[in-house]
């Protein structure tokens, strides 16, 4: 028993609707008032939700208020005094900050090339968003795919928007990468015979999404953490890095790592920096829940982009609109598009239909806020936010009982362990923050225009234009980790021991921030976000 | 209509703190004004950073569960076990075989398994702990990483076992070796890789990334759609 009493009343309007609405498809919206529901309405189109940002290699681009408070910020090194020509801490060939699925694959292809290799991460080894994945990972590896059609997919989603070499990598290197996994022993959904399952995805043209059950991500992760260890690679955790150091030429260097724990401060000398801190979604862009890890604040962007790397497309967010929210136990966490699919619909609080239930993901975030927030019909939530109903149970109705428990069997068991029935009770959702779009632009190397300074994984841009599909994700961390690891390890022969560790540049940034004046108490990258539940 | 909060007590590692029952323990806790790092991670079931074991008040019981995916109760006593040492052992899938033999060099305790259960009765996923440990102990490889690949790895069941087995590593090299040896290769998978590596494919890619816009979007508004 978890719905309220009160909760549980206004269900009965839903109930009592149902009936008429079996079989009744709401009509799709006219392309008018798509736009004029996404203009009003997507967080994406609300101008006051961005501003200009004033300093850095993009001044004058457009962030999220919430991202450009980040960029617009102090150093956390701003009045420590650091001793940058003591021996340092650590001094290795490639240092990977991030541990999650883009670092572990760097870690894996640099070390198979004779580098020596130090992840640093912030929280443990294989925190990310890459556990939280469920539904798989694309691959152009059957005999009716390429990866021309793949390309193509990837191009047309992003809206063209995409940078094509990237989009050229993450298609060609995408049957290896899956190669590469099953060498190492990932448990893939297969047949008997050992053909992979695969299935479509939203955009996809041919069923080219490979899972692992639905801990594709987490499976993934686990798999690589474990050949990590298996390879001995040194792992520190607890530790992100919080500036990257740069040589006297402006090359990248190494990092200041900051132990959580004793809160000290540690130099790690490398002749190649991979940033691999994954995306932003904890930084709750106006106030939106979000199905991101706790770690996901985008410290590698701060770092990164105070260090001289562009940003491209760090303004695109992808909203879910479905996202959990009641019980609070589940807020943000993301009900699967599958169960729009089936014919789940959205409901205002008299229990009446307002968007047809498959409009596209932007277009019904879009409907969902404007329900609550400009009609004022959506459910009231004792914990103070608003939602709609996602009526579930009709399933039932529509496709027969038993359907939920088959068809949605991961929804159901997530939902019962909070009591709630979603084969009786419908579901209550919001729009969740689901992924950065954009982030530092790289080139198919993994490499930004800083020399030695390469990303991967969700903190890097371009590869996915303004909207990525789904199983696109999986994919990029592991093909540019794995770029980033083979290209930073090729290069270190050529690169001496830097003589001089600098934070010059970060003095730079500082002298601009003065001229902006921004408020001194904001520091930048985040680290850990801040929940009072208040 | 925000409603009236109710507040229940619960005591984080003994201290009291009065919070709204409508949390779950991880929240709770940054309700009390913790700031985590250790003991909290993806928030939503999937990484395992937060298992925490409490009990109740008059019970005797020791209670478990993931503090991100259990909600508070009144009286309530609790701690979290962010971290419990395991050994990993180390191989190189490419030299070891699924094999009893290679199992046991790696991981011999698996054999001193008392039957007792307690990792089952710990388990937060309602994992047959006992059983994938019992099929590792036979080499039934293919049984063990079925059930339990749900794992994530949390440790409780580590932490109450009396003999001393890390079984989520265990159960980790169990799926590995079966999913590398067991389990067979995709027959099309290794054709394919090889195509993309000898250039086979670069002239059909390279004709689309040079291609315009205006017959990029063509080309994706026909594209076929596989049923």
């Amino acid at each position: 028993m978890t719905y309220t009493p009160q909760l549980r009343e206004l269900m009965k309007k839903v109930e009592e609707t149902r009936p008429s609405r079996v079989g009744v498809n709401y009509p799709r919206m006219t392309q008018d008032e798509r736009r004029d529901v996404l203009e009003k309405f997507h967080p994406d189109y609300i101008v006051d939700g961005f501003r200009e940002l004033k300093v850095g290699v993009n001044k004058g681009s457009r962030l999220t208020n919430e991202m450009a408070d980040v960029f617009e910020a102090w150093s956390r090194l701003r009045g420590v005094d650091l001793d940058l020509s003591a021996e340092p801490d650590y001094d290795v060939d490639v240092l990977i900050i991030g541990g999650g699925g883009a670092g572990a694959s760097a870690a894996l292809v640099a070390h198979e090339a004779g580098a020596d290799v130090l992840i640093a991460t912030k929280l443990r080894f294989g925190d990310a968003n890459t556990v939280m994945a469920q539904g798989g990972i694309q691959a152009a590896d059957k005999e009716n795919d390429t990866p021309a059609i793949h390309y193509l997919d990837v191009m047309g989603g992003g809206r063209l928007e995409n940078v094509p070499e990237l989009a050229r990598a993450l298609v060609m290197d995408a049957p290896l990468v899956i190669k590469w996994l099953e060498d190492l022993g990932t448990m893939f959904d297969k047949k008997e015979d050992g053909t992979m399952v695969t299935i479509h995805g939203g955009g996809t043209s041919r069923k080219r999404m490979h899972a692992a059950r639905d801990y594709t991500g987490a499976e993934i992760m686990r798999t690589l953490r474990d050949e990590v260890y298996n390879k001995d690679i040194t792992v520190v955790e607890f530790s992100p890095a919080v500036e990257v150091l740069l040589d006297e030429e402006g090359r990248a260097a190494g990092a200041v790592l900051y132990n959580l724990e004793t809160e000290e401060y540690q130099i790690a000398r490398a002749k190649t920096v991979i940033i691999a801190t994954g995306g932003s979604g904890r930084l709750h862009y106006r106030g939106f829940p979000t199905s991101n890890h706790y770690g996901a604040t985008a410290d590698g962007l701060v770092m990164g982009y105070r260090a001289g790397a562009e940003t491209i497309y760090a303004d695109s967010i992808q909203y879910h609109p479905t996202g959990g929210a009641y019980p609070p136990q589940l807020l943000g966490l993301l009900v699967t598009e599958k169960t729009r699919g089936l014919g789940a619909t959205p409901l205002n609080i008299n229990g009446e239909q307002f968007v047809y239930h498959l409009e596209t993901r932007d277009v019904a975030s879009s409907a969902v806020i404007r329900e609550c927030e400009e009609r004022g019909l959506g459910v009231p939530l004792p914990t103070g936010m608003t939602a709609v109903w996602l009526d579930s149970p009709i399933l039932e109705l529509v496709h027969g009982e038993g359907t939920i428990e088959r068809q949605l069997p991961a929804m159901l068991r997530q939902f019962l362990r909070f009591g709630v029935d979603i084969r009786k009770e419908p579901m209550l959702i919001y729009p969740t923050l689901h992924y950065q779009n954009g982030g530092l632009l790289i080139n198919e190397n993994g490499m930004t225009a800083v020399e030695n300074l390469y990303v991967a994984g969700e903190a890097a841009g371009g590869i996915h234009g303004t909207n990525r599909l789904m199983g696109n994700s999986l994919l990029d961390i592991i093909v540019f980790g794995r770029r980033a690891g083979f290209d930073a390890a090729a290069r270190i022969k050529d690169i001496k021991t830097p003589k001089k560790l600098s934070l010059e540049h970060v003095e730079k940034y500082h002298k601009e921030l003065e001229e902006t004046g921004a408020a001194d108490d904001r520091l930048g990258p985040v680290l850990l976000p801040h929940y009072t539940h208040r | 209509m925000t409603e009236e909060v109710k507040m229940v007590d619960i005591f984080l590692m003994g201290k009291r703190y009065s919070v709204p029952d409508t949390l779950t323990i991880l929240d709770a806790m940054e309700y009390a004004g913790y700031t985590l790092t250790r003991g909290c991670g993806c928030r939503a079931g999937f990484c395992g950073a937060c298992a925490t074991v409490y009990r109740m008040a008059d019970d005797y019981e020791l209670k478990v569960g993931l503090a991100c995916q259990a909600k508070v109760e009144d009286g309530m006593y609790l701690a979290q076990i962010p971290f419990f040492p395991g050994r990993k052992a180390k191989f190189n899938l490419e030299e070891i075989s699924p094999s009893v033999a290679h199992f046991a060099q790696l991981y011999p305790e698996v054999y001193r398994c008392l039957g007792c259960s307690s990792c089952n009765k710990v388990c937060p996923q309602d994992i047959d702990v006992m059983q994938y440990i019992a099929y590792c102990q036979r080499g039934d490889f293919a049984k063990a990483a079925d059930i339990s690949f749900d794992c994530l790895s949390c440790g409780l069941c580590v932490s109450r076992c009396p003999a001393n087995i890390v079984h989520y590593n265990a159960a980790l090299t169990a799926r590995r070796l079966y999913s590398r040896y067991i389990a067979k290769p995709d027959p099309f998978l290794k054709e394919r890789a090889k195509a993309i590596r000898e250039g086979e494919l670069d002239a059909e890619i390279d004709e689309l990334v040079n291609a315009a816009n205006e017959k990029l979007q063509q080309l994706y508004n026909d594209r076929e759609i596989e049923k």
